[in-house]
This record gives C-alpha cells, structure tokens and sequence, in this order.
C-alpha cells in the first residue's frame, strides 16, 4: 500500500508558477527524498500531495485511487495520508495520548479499541510510559516520536514529512535520522520526505527527487545522483561538484571515454549514448582531484588557498592555462604544501554530462 | 505494522459526487455569510433603500426638502462642530497620557492606566448623568467648597461646550490606547541615536517619537471620531436639556414623536449620519497613512527620567484622574445616597433607600436588568462561536467571501449604534416570513441589533489570537481526518480559550449598558437598562437614576477586576485597562 503515481502537476500562485509538470512515480514502501534549495517548490509540492492546495493540471493517484485531478479534489481529511509538520504540530492542549488517538476518535472507533491500538502504538514507539505528558513537556527527539506515532495510529500508508529536521542542532539530527529510517522499516509506509540537507536526502532515502525552480531536475537513487548527474544543476548541487569544459570527447565502449582538459588528457565516464563531439561538459567532485605523483602528467596549478579541516587540507588551485578557475581538492595528510607553490594536479574521475541538445 | 494490522475500510470515494456535495467548510461558510447577511447587510441595505425609496418610487423633492430643511442642518452642522473639536480634545489629552506612560519613569503606572482607561467603560449616559450632578448640594467634593449650583442657574454643560468636554474626556482613552500600542513598537535605539546625537528629552519627544506614533494617533482620532458621532448617550443627556440638536438626537426625537410613520425620514437622516461616520473615518485614516513611520528592530521601551519634574508631573497626573473619575462618580453616589435631587449629604439625609428601589422595589429596573443580563449572556453565546468559526475563514482561508463578512461586520459596529437601531425597526417591522410572526416591540429584535453590532468586537481579540496560532495544528487535525466542526471544537476553540474569554468580556461589558443600538427598540414589553437612565431622568427621578448608574458602574467595575485575575492568560493587549 502506498504507491504514488504524480502525473503532470501544475500550481500557481498569482503568476508565479510554483510547480511545472511535475511527474513522479513512486513504489509501494519506498523512502522517497524530495530535495532543493529553498523556493523551489518542494513544500507545495507536498501541499498538493496532502491536499492542502489545489492542483491547477495533473492528478494524483494513490494505490489507484485519484486524490487530486480534473474535477476531483479529496480534502486532507479524507485522503488518510500522514504528515509530521516542520514544527511537529503537536496539540498543546492535548496530552501525548489524546494526540495519538485522535484521528481514531473522529473516525468513531470505540473507546476501548482505540485505547489498545493506542497503547501499542505508544509501545512500539517507546513512549508508553510518556503518554499523559503534555507536548510541550516532552524533548525535541520525544516531539518527533509523538509525531511518528500519530502517522502510526491512523495506519497511513504513506506519510509526508515536511523538513522535520530543519530546525535541530546537529548533535539530534543524527538521532532523528536513525528514528525515521527505524519507522521506515517498522511502519512500510511510503515516506515522502522534503529536505534542503542533501547529507539527510541521501543518508535517508532509496531515491532522491532534486527540484529546481518547480521542475524535477532529476529522479534517481543517491549514488547515481552523485555519480551520474544528468544535469549542470544536479552536478553542481550535489556534493560541492564542479563543472569544466573538456575537448576532443571520444567515448569509448565500455562506458568511459577520453577528452583533454587544459591541454591534458583524461578519462572520464560518459553514458553509453554518449557520441564524439569537440566540446562537452563534465562534473567531478573535490575527491576526484588530487596532487599528481611524480609518474603522473598532471595539470600544473597555483596553490590559492589552504584551509584547515583537520582530517585534511582544503586547497583551492588555479590552473596555469586558465588563472580565473578556481578547482577545490583535498590533500591527505602529511601536509607538504603550502600557498603560491606551484603543483601539478590529476583528474582521478568525472562524468560526462549529457549533451542538453540531444537530452 | 503487522503488529498492528487491522484492514483499513477506505471506501472508493474517487468517483463519488464531489462535484455536486459541498465539503463541511463550504457548507459553513454559507451558514456564515447567511447569518451576516441577515442581521447586517440585510437591514442596512433596507435602510438605505427606505431613504431613497417611498413606496417603491424616488422623491428627490422629499430628500432634498429633508436634507435642506433649517434644523436639519442645524443639526448637521451640530454634529460635524462637535465631533470635531471633541475628538480634538481626546486626541490631545489621549497622546499626552499615552506619551507619559510609554515614556516616562512615572510610578505606579499600572493604577494610573486603569484609572485613565475607566471613563471608557462606564456607559456615556451615566457619565453624563454623573457630571450633571457633580455640581449638585449633594457633591461630596464641590459642595463643601461652595461650588454648587444655586436652583435656577443655567448648568454650564448643558450646552455644546459642554458636550464636546464630556466627548473628549470620554475618548481620550481611546486614542490613548492606539498611540500607546504605537509606541511600543518604537524601537528604543531610535531614541538612543537621538540622545546620543546631543538631543535632550523634548527633541526627543517632538522630532522622533511624534512622527513615528503619527499613525497611532490618526488611527485613535478616527475612532474617537466615530465614538463621537455616535455618542447618544452625552449627546441626549446634555444635548435634549441644552436644546443643541444633533442628528443623532434628532433621529431619537422624531421616532418618539411620530412613531414608525416618519420611518423613511429617520432612514435618510441615519443614512445621512452614516456617511459622516464614514468620511471622517475615511479622512483621519488618510491622514494617518501620510509619510514613512515603518520601523524595524526590537522594541525595548525606553524610559526617559521624570528627574526633579517627577512630582509636578505626577500631580497634575493623578489631578486629571480625580476631576474626570473621582468628581463626577463621587457626586453621582452622593445623588444616590439622598432622598430628592439637591439635597445635600449629610448622615441626616443619608439614605439607601433609592438603591433598595431600584434593586427590588421598582419593577421596571428589575426586568430592565434581567433583560439586559439574558440579551447579553445569549449574545457572547452566539457570537463566540460564530467569532471562531468567521475568523477561521478569515485567517486561514482567505477568501472573497470571508472578506465581505469581515467588512460588513465592521461597518456594523463602527456605524453608531442608533443607525442599527433605525435599520432594525425597518427590517423587522413587518411579520417575518413563514412564521408570521413580528419581531418587533419584542426584546428579540434588541437581541438581533446586539448580534449585528457587537460581532467585530468579538472577533478582534479572537482574530489577534488566530494570529499567534500555528496553521499547522488545523492542518495536523485535518491529516487525522477531522472535520470542520470537530476541528473548531477539538483544536481551534481549546487553543483560542483566552482569546475567546477576553472577546466574551468585551461584548459582555459593552453590551450590558449600552445606550445607542436599544433606546430605538425598547418599547413596554422589552427594556433594557441602558436606556433606564435617561428614562428615570426625563422622569424626574434623579435620585433613582443616580443609584441605577452607582449599580452599572459598580458591575462594571467588578468585572473589570476579575478579568484582572487571569489576564496573565490573555494575550497582550487584549484587555484595554491592562498596563
């Protein structure tokens, strides 16, 4: 239970376009991230799946079953799918069990079924012994636990989650994080996860949806967003990529190819559409640079800048045949570099984006 | 959830006819904007028909020869000169209180505000009636000074000075509270700047704190304005005896002398006052929104030092409360306390006769306080939920129609109260529909004018709490499956509790002796205590009606004090007499 089909979703609000034929489909189970910088649309889009707004173009279907389309618009009270609210939204006036039992309640579940189911939902959360404390009473990480529950109680089958971390000192992230892929596992909902944290995005989720602007930029498991980006946006947002220019691009068959940065040459890993051309664009990530060894030919650079990590060194390189670009490397310990001497780097790996006029 | 597996029963509903059934919202919405529309716009669009229409045609000779008839504009001309220059008066005395408050080390302010904001809460005709007697023998505190009134002497406020003094003591809390919440978001680094650039306490006053609360004070003068033009109670009190006519006094006259008949006269004149109210709100409001007072930061009150001027200051201070409070209350308790008006009080002529009339002996009083006690228990009742329920449309739902409603309901309450009362008695004369049953002469069509007036005091303090509170918790509600009626009641209602409690008071307090929406509507059958007052004083009971003010003030009072008692609970600034 719990399939989403999104097909062709529009909104607007006034004349700005908030989301543009946005389509996603999405397993039964899955933990799916939806992940971009702030106004993108992901909020809205998790509004229009919970049936807080309208849909101007597109549907929703859930299990088959059309929430939002032409004509069709169930209320957020009849579409039985869970949220956890940024800010939890616990009732404050409500004790933690009134505020788990409470869709019971209005579905009109007897008195005595619902004190059992939820019991063992406050069980199975760790909360029993928590449950006539007031909200506002309870820790950060027992707020979420309640908010959990909640979903638990009223057995969703898919539960949205809107940036329930955004608010949290790093040390609780890491706790809450283990807490959603427990209930994950626990509940076999379909979790539906709206986040700017790209570490939370791909720690989390089976697939990642980055948006941009109100599109999908692109839909895929974390490792392939990191890998294989099929876009600039994609490459440059996830994992501090950079995007070069290379030349001479010559694929090869087994899904790598050649082409010459600055001069040099490199190997590179393209699609296997990927077709010659004397220009195209890659994407790498500061751990695909490194400092050449001496058997290595590598593009000889200006150290610009060193910053302490601790468990590395950041340098920022300008290579010689272009001064104005700036590439970012991690260099291992023993730290035998210092700023304004001149190195030679290599390119270990990078991706060969897909060329826009063919995609 | 295998655990936990129970099927889940989630009919097919995809296809069902959401097209043709109304969700739980819409349907209340409707309900809503029906209620509104009857007791608001209805009337008042009847009224403005009935001044223009008689018998289905428009007479423009018989506008014209009403609007240009010599006391017509007499009275007209009354209107606009006094609560002109009374507002003037409020606002001057309001913004100086205001600024003494907000900015000045005074002591014992929070007395000093309840005391300030008092006058505002006891009804306009007792105040009236209280002043009136304050030069009487029976003055506890002018007739030991010798400064009584012979018998026969002309009284010096029954006359248009005397209204506009009594207009402005009356409102100038009014506009004290406006400037006050504008001063509180004055950030105290404003003034800081200023006194660090060598500026001393006046400049201080005059080039920063003035232009930046300029929009609190237009905003406090625009409703000491419309609190001006509307006053019946200081207008018929002073006015009628003064022979000062006012529209509003006017209306009240001509209904008691020619009955219901010269209803399309009285119509045309309420309409006429209406478009007064409206143009100085308008122009005050316009003024208000000259220049740029937008500020931002933290508002930490800065309090400048009284230093050597504390105690001039605070003489002059506490002189004010005790001419406008402790005069005229102690002049009307000592009217009530003697047997006939102009006897002075002494322990010979001390008696409680007059309070033991009107409390048991008098049965007019009594039925007159019943009455007053269920309209207004019956009115907070209605008005309370139908308050939550509007303002959960207005807040989180913002609409077209949810708009209207706010605005008809505000021009209800800002139209003088004698207008609703004038759109009443048109709208409910005839038998109502269906029922066949007329409404009016009963204290029923009291209970529909109080419905139609008092709705946006109940839902300001209920909108300022929507405001505090979090969507999400509705939204959460919803996820769970509740609908609207249970969302109100389970989530809404319980987290608004204060609000609700304050706007209940509010309503309670104002309708419970007011003046101006009744004296149209009261008849033999129906009355109500505000009125009672100037009843028993053109009856000539003074003394009476003296221990009938002691009894309204007195409620008031009481009331004020218990909502004291848990005004810890109430969002900030809900209760105007709370510092």
């Amino acid at each position: 239970m719990g399939a989403i089909e999104i097909t062709g979703i529009h909104k607007s609000f006034g004349k700005t376009e908030v989301l543009r034929d946005i389509s996603l489909s999405i397993k039964s189970g899955e933990f799916v991230a939806v992940l971009g910088p702030s106004g993108c649309g992901k909020t809205t889009l998790l509004r229009t799946l919970a049936g807080f707004e309208k849909l101007d173009k597109g549907e929703i279907h859930v299990d088959g079953r059309c929430l939002s389309g032409r004509d069709i618009h169930l209320s957020p009270e009849e579409r039985g799918i869970g949220v956890v609210f940024q800010n939890y939204a616990l009732w404050p006036h409500m004790s933690v069990e009134q505020n788990v039992s409470y869709s019971l309640k209005v579905k009109g579940m007897s008195r005595t079924e619902r004190t059992q189911r939820t019991k063992d939902v406050l069980e199975l959360v760790g909360l029993d012994r928590l449950a006539n404390r007031r909200p506002a009473d309870l820790s950060g990480g027992q707020r979420q636990r309640v908010a959990l529950a909640r979903c638990l109680a009223m057995q969703a089958g898919v539960v949205l989650l809107d940036e329930p971390l955004a608010n949290l000192d790093v040390h609780l992230r890491a706790t809450l994080e283990e807490e959603f892929s427990r209930f994950h596992q626990r509940s076999g909902a379909t979790m539906f996860y709206i986040t700017h944290d790209q570490s939370e995005a791909l720690a989390l989720a089976d697939r990642v949806a980055v948006m941009d602007k109100g599109r999908i930029a692109q839909f895929a498991t974390p490792s392939k967003l990191y890998l294989e980006p099929s876009n600039e946006m994609v490459a440059g947002f996830i994992g501090e990529g950079k995007l070069m220019d290379v030349s001479n691009l010559t694929p090869s068959d087994d899904g790598m190819a050649h082409a010459n940065l600055f001069g040099k040459p490199i190997r590179l890993r393209c699609a296997s559409s990927a077709s010659a051309r004397s220009q195209a664009r890659i994407s790498f990530h500061p751990s695909d640079l490194s400092l050449a060894t001496a058997k290595e030919e590598g593009i000889p650079a200006t150290v610009k800048r060193l910053t302490y990590r601790g468990d590395h060194l950041r340098a920022e390189v300008a290579p010689v045949p272009a001064p104005d670009v700036s590439l970012t490397l991690n260099v291992a310990p023993p730290f035998s570099i210092e700023q304004g001497q001149h190195v030679s780097i290599a390119l270990n790996d990078g991706w060969v984006l897909p060329d826009p006029q063919f995609a | 959830m295998s655990d936990l597996a129970v099927e889940q029963e989630r009919p097919e509903r995809a296809f069902r006819l959401s097209r043709l059934k109304l969700s739980g919202e819409m349907r209340l919405i409707i309900c809503l904007a029906l209620f509104v529309g009857l007791l608001s716009i209805a009337p008042l669009g009847r009224l403005v028909y009935a001044a223009f229409f008689t018998d289905g045609s428009l007479d423009l000779e018989r506008i014209t020869h009403i609007l240009g008839g010599r006391r017509v504009l007499q009275a007209t001309g009354n209107t606009i000169w006094i609560s002109i220059t009374s507002t003037l008066l409020a606002s001057v005395i309001g913004t100086l209180a205001a600024l003494l408050v907000g900015m000045t080390d005074m002591k014992a302010r929070t007395a000093w505000v309840f005391g300030f904001v008092l006058p505002l809460m006891i009804p306009p005709q007792v105040t009236a009636l209280a002043w009136v007697q304050s030069f009487s023998p029976a003055s506890p505190l002018l007739a030991p000074l010798g400064l009584t009134l012979e018998p026969g002497m002309r009284h010096p406020l029954y006359s248009s000075g005397g209204i506009i003094f009594l207009l402005g003591l009356y409102n100038a809390p009014l506009v004290f509270l406006s400037v006050r919440a504008s001063l509180r978001r004055v950030p105290a680094n404003l003034l800081e700047a200023a006194q660090s650039a060598g500026a001393k306490p006046l400049p201080v006053v005059l080039d920063i704190i003035l232009p930046l609360v300029r929009s609190g004070i237009f905003a406090g003068a625009a409703l000491a304005f419309v609190s001006s033009i509307g006053n019946f109670g200081i207008q018929a009190m002073l006015g009628i005896p003064a022979r000062v006519p006012t529209l509003i006094t006017m209306i009240y006259r001509r209904l008691n002398s020619y009955g219901p008949s010269a209803l399309n006269d009285m119509a045309l004149l309420a309409l006429l006052l209406a478009v007064l109210t409206i143009i100085g709100m308008t122009i005050t409001g316009w003024l208000g929104r000259q220049g740029d007072q937008r500020v931002d930061g933290a508002s930490i009150t800065l309090r400048l030092s009284l230093g050597r001027w504390h105690w001039p200051v605070a003489t002059l201070a506490w002189g004010y409360l005790a001419a406008v409070l402790v005069l005229p209350l102690s002049s009307l308790a000592g009217s009530a306390l003697v047997r006939g008006y102009g006897q002075p009080l002494t322990l010979d002529t001390l008696t409680f006769e007059n309070f033991n009339n009107a409390l048991f002996r008098h049965e007019g009083i009594r039925e007159a306080f019943a009455t007053s006690f269920m309209l207004t228990g019956l009115t907070v009742f209605i008005l309370i939920p139908v308050s939550i329920a509007l303002g959960y449309f207005l807040v989180w739902r913002t609409g077209f129609l949810s708009k209207l409603l706010h605005l008809a309901s505000e021009l209800a309450y800002a139209l003088p109260g004698i207008i609703i009362g004038v759109a009443m008695i048109l709208f409910f004369l005839r038998p109502l529909p269906l029922v066949n049953v007329s409404i009016y002469g009963t204290i029923w069509v009291i209970f529909a004018a109080y419905l139609s007036n008092y709705l946006a005091l109940a839902l300001r303090p209920i909108l300022g709490g929507f405001a505090q509170v979090d969507r999400s918790l509705n939204e959460a509600a919803q996820i769970a499956g509740a609908g609207i009626l249970s969302r109100l009641r389970d989530i809404v209602l319980p987290v608004l509790a204060p609000s609700a409690a304050a706007a209940a008071i509010l309503v309670f307090m104002t309708a419970i002796n007011e003046i101006q929406t009744s004296v149209l509507l009261v008849s033999s059958r129906a009355q109500t205590i505000g009125p009672m007052i100037i009843f028993l004083e053109e009856a000539g009971s003074s003394t009476l009606a003296a221990a009938v003010g002691c009894l309204m003030v007195l409620l008031i009072l009481s009331l004020m004090l218990v909502s004291l008692c848990f005004s810890k609970f109430l969002p900030k600034g809900v209760l105007p007499w709370r510092d």
